[in-house]
């Protein structure tokens, strides 16, 4: 197996893009991502996309992508694993590099959300989750989410205000990344009066709907070495994993196994342990959402993580800052590009060009990136050398 | 000899007070509380319809019944709301019983005679020997325009019977069936509410049709209305039964275990089988039974009734209408009630 | 929902049919053609139980569209006596009043219209018990 390197990184500004189509946004954050790595053309593509179908009437995005980015005939496939989407089109993107397939890769991610009116989106999003067990009987994401977070609470003694605190950080964070689309910062006092959409969970707990891409351009360390001077940031570990589709179907509601497992695979590979990791970009599409995956991951003990969150542990000058971006919550979730740009955001960090939000000496860093209610995992780890 | 083996009633916990819904129309609730003798009537939630309702009375007949739902050979849905106009209601409930797919279905219409006429074809087709066992609902989530006087009373219930040879613990020990074209209340195709003839619907629909019915089946069992120690008859509203048993020449305590309408409203098809139902959950062996239902447009079916031994060990078994009826109540303002009922009109 | 999907699923939304594994016993709801503990592919049709309790809930506050005319109503994760989990609407209950624990039991309910002209999709809730 070669060593993969990330050579170049692009995103463009998230939010609701209204002049720019799905093909535009995309092959924005892929020029960007080209530029940055200051490659000359590409020998294949991956791109995540959860439901272009559903959200503009799009499917075959491999030929359109492809073509769009003026990179006909190279191979292209679309990967879709819902909210993993991206996270897996990189792994994907990196077993082609190391099997010696490909020399010169990008991994992208889109998503074009704003077309369709909110009923449009609660549905396309809804396809993450079992249709005909859970979809039928009435239940939205927030749904799912808010019966974890209320597990969770009864379970560990995990508090309102702890969840809230999840969403103050990660717009604290975002509010220094100029690419997010809600830079706003938030108070607790905000996310507790904010507006409940499915209790517990309030409007401020939750990841917006919104229209973004984020691309990476992977290749083998030799060539890297060659092409780029930038810092080389390698790709040291990848695990994915499933668990049931269903949330109802766990023996434990408040544990994201897929992402214990894939967290487990990554660190094996990589030959580290969570407390190697300098900074972590997590899933947190709602704030449980990331208490229970820095929980999955060993970041934090076990039902910890509202705790180490109240604690500043996870905060940019905490022990393990979690969504220097501003994650999801803050930075934005168009599904499918998710995965890349949390890439994106540990390649700056790694480099050293996070600007205000940068972690100091960041050596290793992680991404977890997660589809439906946690029915798909994706993790990787990246250290630059 | 045949029969009811059991049997099993269903109400919405939502009610309406009458008060509630006058405030809204202004007028005088106690002319409605006094006058028709009307106090609060039952409302079905939004997931709940005639055939959900009749799944579950019919759950609670199956237990008191103890039969195989294979074993059933007719599933009989009376009922004027149907929850489709073409495609039948009993499938659904065969269905969701597990009594499909060796079995005869059929929805039957007659305003509120609907649910009595079920219980008739039942208890002939086991009677012939066609079949072993026949289960029959009467259910409505009755309709009434806003602000129509029906609005005071239509109400939402089902009951269940399954009709059989042995095991009886209710034997029919006679029927009767008066009909004659009265066009007292009706409703065309593609109305939704239905239309009445205000005082028309009284002495010359429901008064004589009742009495009819009544007096022809006495007749032919050779039994007085001091034989019985039950009499129910179809109850648009409080009074009118009470009025036709008087002159009929039964007395109150006769008439009062399966006097629901007071509480519940007028459930149309499910009405006078979900008095008997009240009736059975206290009755005791050998007991005689009057029922009479009545639907407009018009006719009326009797039956006479004789309790069996059998109807102790059953009445346990799942939970008896008056307790349905006055457990987990929840009232609701008229906006949730017009919001349930599909009354506020809404974006395409 | 197309009608072909609504009604290949009738056994289990009406009547609670699962598979229970003939090489270890697991209860699968739905069916499954093959166990996920010990890969066995031999199955017999049992029926869930009809009793449970809760494991955790929500109140859907911002449903979708052919839930709107129920809204707000509370969704939980229940688990049946025998121990197979099942996601559920609470219907009947007060929504301030849910605790996790508590008995429910199984009610046949419409779950929602296919719009004014479509089918009417029915199955299973649960109600307090």
């Amino acid at each position: 197996m070669r060593e993969v390197a990330i050579i170049g990184v692009g995103m463009n500004k998230w939010g609701e893009l209204w002049n720019k189509s799905l093909r535009d946004v995309f092959t924005e954050a892929a020029l960007l991502a080209i530029d940055d790595a200051g490659v000359d053309h590409i020998d294949s593509m991956y791109v995540g996309c959860m439901s272009s179908g559903l959200f503009v009437g799009q499917e075959h995005l491999s030929s359109l992508l492809a073509d769009y980015l003026g990179t006909n005939p190279i191979p292209a496939a679309r990967i879709e694993s819902a909210c993993a989407s991206g996270g897996l089109a990189l792994r994907l993107g990196f077993i082609e590099v190391a099997s010696g397939t490909s020399d010169i890769v990008l991994a992208g991610g889109v998503e074009k959300m704003t077309d369709v009116a909110v009923d449009g989106a609660t549905f396309a999003l809804s396809t993450a989750a079992d249709q005909e067990y859970e979809v039928y009987h009435g239940i939205t994401f927030p749904g799912l989410y808010a019966m974890m977070a209320r597990a969770h609470m009864h379970k560990y003694g995990t508090t309102r205000e702890q969840l809230a605190q999840v969403a103050v950080k990660n717009h604290h964070n975002g509010s220094m990344n100029p690419l997010a689309q809600f830079p706003q910062k938030v108070t607790v006092e905000n996310v507790m009066k904010s507006v409940m959409i499915a209790d517990p969970l309030r409007i401020l707990d939750c990841s917006p709907i919104t229209d973004g891409a984020a691309a990476a351009i992977l290749c083998p360390m030799d060539l890297a070495k060659k092409i780029t001077k930038k810092p080389l940031v390698k790709i040291i570990g990848s695990g994915n994993a499933t668990d049931t589709i269903a949330l109802h179907s766990r023996d434990d509601i408040t544990e994201i196994g897929s992402t214990k497992v894939a967290g487990e695979k990554a660190f094996k590979m990589a030959g580290k342990k969570p407390e190697n990791i300098d900074l972590a970009e997590v899933h947190d599409c709602f704030t449980i959402a990331e208490i229970c995956v820095i929980e999955a991951l060993g970041l934090v003990d076990k039902g910890k993580g509202g705790k180490a969150t109240e604690d500043g542990l996870t905060a940019l000058d905490g022990k393990i800052p979690i969504n220097t971006s501003g994650g999801l919550k803050s930075k934005g979730h168009p599904v499918g590009a998710t995965g890349v740009a949390q890439v994106c955001e540990v390649v700056k960090q790694l480099r050293g060009e996070a600007g205000d939000r940068q972690i100091k000496g960041a050596k290793v860093g992680l991404t977890q990136n997660m589809g439906g209610s946690g029915g798909s995992s994706v993790v990787h780890i990246m250290e630059v050398v | 000899m045949v029969g009811i083996i059991g049997y099993g009633a269903y109400i919405p916990r939502n009610r309406i007070k009458v008060e509630e819904i006058a405030k809204v129309w202004g007028t005088d609730a106690n002319s409605y509380r006094k006058g028709l003798f009307v106090e609060e009537k039952s409302v079905p939630s939004p997931d709940q319809d005639t055939i959900t309702m009749s799944v579950e009375a019919t759950h609670y007949a199956l237990k008191r019944s103890g039969i195989d739902p294979q074993k059933i050979g007719a599933v009989y849905v009376g009922s004027e709301s149907h929850p489709y106009a073409v495609k039948p209601s009993g499938t659904v409930l065969a269905e969701a019983i597990g009594a499909t797919p060796e079995i005869h279905c059929a929805d039957y219409e007659f305003a509120c005679k609907a649910g009595s006429e079920a219980m008739f074809v039942c208890l002939e087709l086991v009677r012939s020997g066609s079949m072993e066992y026949a289960l029959a609902v009467g259910a409505d989530t009755s309709q009434g325009a806003p602000g129509d006087a029906l609005e005071y009373t239509a109400a939402a219930g089902a009951a269940s019977f399954i009709m059989g040879k042995d095991n009886l613990l209710a034997e029919a020990v006679e029927t009767y069936s008066f009909m004659t074209d009265t066009p007292d209340f009706w409703r065309r195709e593609y109305q939704y509410y239905p239309r009445h003839a205000s005082r028309f619907t009284g002495e010359p629909a429901y008064f004589k049709h009742i009495i009819g019915a009544a007096k022809g089946i006495l007749k032919k069992v050779k039994l007085e209305p001091k034989d019985f120690k039950y009499a129910v008859f179809h109850q648009p509203n409080g009074k009118f039964p009470l009025k036709v048993g008087k002159l009929l020449g039964f007395k109150r305590e006769q008439l009062d275990t399966g006097l629901l309408c007071p509480w519940m409203g007028n459930t149309y098809s499910g009405s006078s089988p979900m008095g008997l139902t009240a009736i059975l959950d206290e009755a005791k062996p050998d007991d005689l039974i009057l029922m009479v239902s009545y639907g407009s447009g018009a006719g009326s079916d009797a039956f006479v009734w004789k309790v069996t031994s059998r109807i102790t060990e059953v009445q346990d078994k799942a939970p008896k209408t008056k307790e349905i009826l006055n457990n987990n109540k929840n009232y609701i303002e008229y906006g949730t009630y017009a919001k349930y009922r599909g009354k506020i009109r809404k974006a395409e | 929902m197309p009608s072909p999907r609504y009604w290949r699923e009738i056994p289990q939304r009406y009547r609670l049919e699962a598979s229970k594994c003939k090489g270890c016993g697991k209860v699968f709801f739905p069916p499954r053609l093959v166990c996920s503990s010990c890969k066995s592919r031999e199955f017999e049709m049992v029926k869930l139980e009809r009793e449970g309790k809760l494991i955790t809930y929500t109140i859907i506050r911002v449903p979708p569209s052919q839930f709107t005319d129920q809204s707000p109503y509370a969704m939980g994760v229940v688990e049946l006596n025998g121990g197979v989990k099942i996601l559920s609407q609470i219907a009947d209950c007060n929504l301030d009043k849910l605790e996790i624990g508590q008995k429910l039991r199984i009610e046949f309910r419409k779950i929602y219209n296919e719009g004014e002209a479509g089918i009417i999709c029915y199955g299973y809730k649960c109600v307090p018990a």
